[in-house]
């Protein structure tokens, strides 16, 4: 007859935490800054229909790191907890702590009865009609979930973006500042981060019903100031400030 | 509320209406098993009544007037016809005001809920079909008198045009090409575009033509309200063009109204104000509505 080792609880949950946070860890990083009109959410994806950042409500945003199916499966449970509650109460009901509680609740209850924890590190962002109403939480494998202020970081090395961030960091950013500060933050030093390795959303304050908006990589250009990528840009490579000039050239170019 | 989250193999998909059932909150219409529940003594239910739309040059125009009516009482002055679906499609009711107020909040959070969790936004004729799956589901109320017609039009961004589709309470989808008009009022105004509709109207064309339609419309059934002067109550108009769904403001609608009364009264006498304009003039509207009632 075989009999199940024992094994304390202590090193359990200590497993399942090395385990959750090292898929966590293999995943890019993500920023969410807040800035002067809402909260811009920067985050290293090379793919374009791949998604870590998303809409989940009016003045919501949701953003993730980890492993793609698990953050995709809180997505969607995201915006329907949204949606049914603003359909059996009002729109103005549906705000980020309460969703942010859900989530909480939903991954600590994976983490201690489950086999296996979810590896994904989510955010949920709210933004509000005034600056000290916006909202950023930040919620662990476990189901801990913290109160950001200013801005936070998610993913791979998010300590050493953090504080790469946090020295760069300013109360009052317009978007250009925060994008400029959340891509140097996230590329560190030796790197550059070309707009099509990027994924940008904002949550614009009094845009209307629908705040959250996905910016092209056009758009991301034109913020962080790189200037557009030129059709005869091969023809001098050495000119442009972008090292693989050629291929993001064209890429870009396709899109515009 | 907690975390409605489901296994791969039993997941409601990007449906909402779906999800809804699923919660057990599905909107239940079915009022069969209801004490006192028969087409005998029908409830006095509030209906609003015409909405019309027709295609220009850019896209749809869409306009509804505003009254709401119990048998032959006014109920409601300030109703609201005419919806944006989402960014790019309207839709507009005609028949019981409450399920067709319900419908409408269905299929708009149908529309932005398939867009949120898909990624991207149903083509416009999915929009036409979800819209008929909802009038077809509704046809148990829709027998006892809570009948639904609404009106869908939109700007087709993959095919570049305007496109209008009418429902019947069956859910039946008939896409129109020029013009189309549904409630009571709805075989007055749909004359009064036919002979005014051409190829390619420009918005502002279309616009007068609408707010001609709705005002003949009015003048003829009295489930549909015209223009209030008094209240500053004025039939709603939308456009629907590539750069979306946009209401115009009550000031231009206001104005276009003011313009085609300017217009009639100049010509009074002919077809639209009656057989004694004068009593008109000097009387208002009041006579004539007294009338009409005393038939």
């Amino acid at each position: 007859m075989s009999m199940p080792f024992y094994v304390a609880p202590e090193q359990w949950m200590k497993d399942k935490a090395d385990f959750a946070r090292k898929g966590i860890a293999r995943g890019r990083a993500l920023a969410a800054l807040e800035y002067a009109n809402g909260i811009l959410i920067c985050a290293e994806n090379t793919s374009a229909t791949l998604r870590k950042i998303s809409e989940i409500y009016d003045r919501i945003a949701f953003a993730g790191a980890g492993r793609y199916n698990e953050y995709d499966r809180l997505r969607i449970a995201g915006v329907r907890h949204a949606d049914l509650k603003g359909y059996s109460f009002s729109r103005e009901d549906v705000d980020a702590q309460g969703l942010a509680n859900a989530y909480a609740q939903m991954l600590g209850d994976v983490f201690t009865h489950e086999v296996k924890p979810m590896e994904v590190e989510i955010l949920v962002a709210e933004v509000g009609e005034e600056p000290d109403d916006d909202r950023l939480y930040h919620i662990l494998y476990d189901g801990t979930v913290v109160d950001e202020r200013g801005f936070t970081v998610l993913g791979g090395e998010a300590e050493t973006i953090s504080e790469r961030l946090q020295s760069a960091y300013q109360d009052g950013f317009d978007a250009a500042a925060a994008l400029q500060a959340a891509v140097s933050a996230l590329a560190g030093p030796d790197r550059r981060l070309a707009p099509d390795e990027l994924e940008v959303a904002l949550l614009t304050r009094n845009r209307g019903r629908r705040s959250f908006q996905r910016l092209t990589d056009d758009e991301v250009a034109e913020l962080l100031g790189t200037p557009p990528p030129v059709d005869d840009a091969p023809a001098e490579p050495a000119a442009d400030p972008e090292p693989p000039a050629e291929e993001d050239g064209s890429s870009n170019g396709d899109e515009a | 509320m907690t975390l409605p989250i489901y296994r791969a193999d039993d997941d409601p998909g990007p449906s909402f209406v779906d999800l809804l059932s699923r919660v057990g909150q599905g909107p239940r219409w079915d009022v069969d098993n209801a004490p006192g529940a028969s087409s005998d003594h029908p409830l006095r239910l509030t209906h609003s009544t015409t909405v019309v739309a027709v295609r220009c040059a850019d896209g749809v125009v869409m306009a509804g007037d505003r009254r709401a009516t119990s048998g032959h009482l006014i109920s409601y002055r300030t109703m609201e016809k005419v919806f944006p679906a989402d960014h790019h499609s309207g839709v507009a009711i005609a028949g019981a005001a409450g399920p067709a107020m319900e419908m409408v909040k269905l299929f708009q959070l149908q529309l932005e809920h398939y867009e949120k969790v898909e990624g991207s936004s149903l083509s416009l004729e999915g929009k036409a079909n979800q819209l008929s799956q909802m009038v077809r589901s509704h046809l148990p109320a829709a027998m006892q008198g809570m009948a639904v017609v609404p009106l869908f039009a939109g700007f087709d961004l993959r095919r570049g045009v305007g496109r209008l589709f009418e429902y019947d309470v069956t859910g039946g989808r008939y896409e129109e090409s020029d013009f189309a008009a549904t409630g009571s009022g709805s075989l007055h105004a749909g004359t009064v575009i036919k002979l005014g509709y051409r190829e390619g109207l420009s918005a502002d064309e279309a616009i007068e033509l609408l707010i001609n339609a709705l005002f003949q419309a009015a003048d003829e059934d009295s489930a549909t309200g015209g223009p209030d002067l008094v209240r500053g109550i004025y039939p709603m108009v939308a456009t629907i063009t590539s750069a979306g769904f946009e209401r115009l403001a009550d000031d231009d609608v206001s104005a276009r109204f003011r313009g085609l009364l300017d217009r009639l009264s100049s010509t009074r006498g002919t077809t639209s104000m009656g057989a004694n304009p004068g009593a008109r003039a000097t009387t208002g509207g009041k006579g004539s509505k007294k009338g009409g009632a005393a038939r």
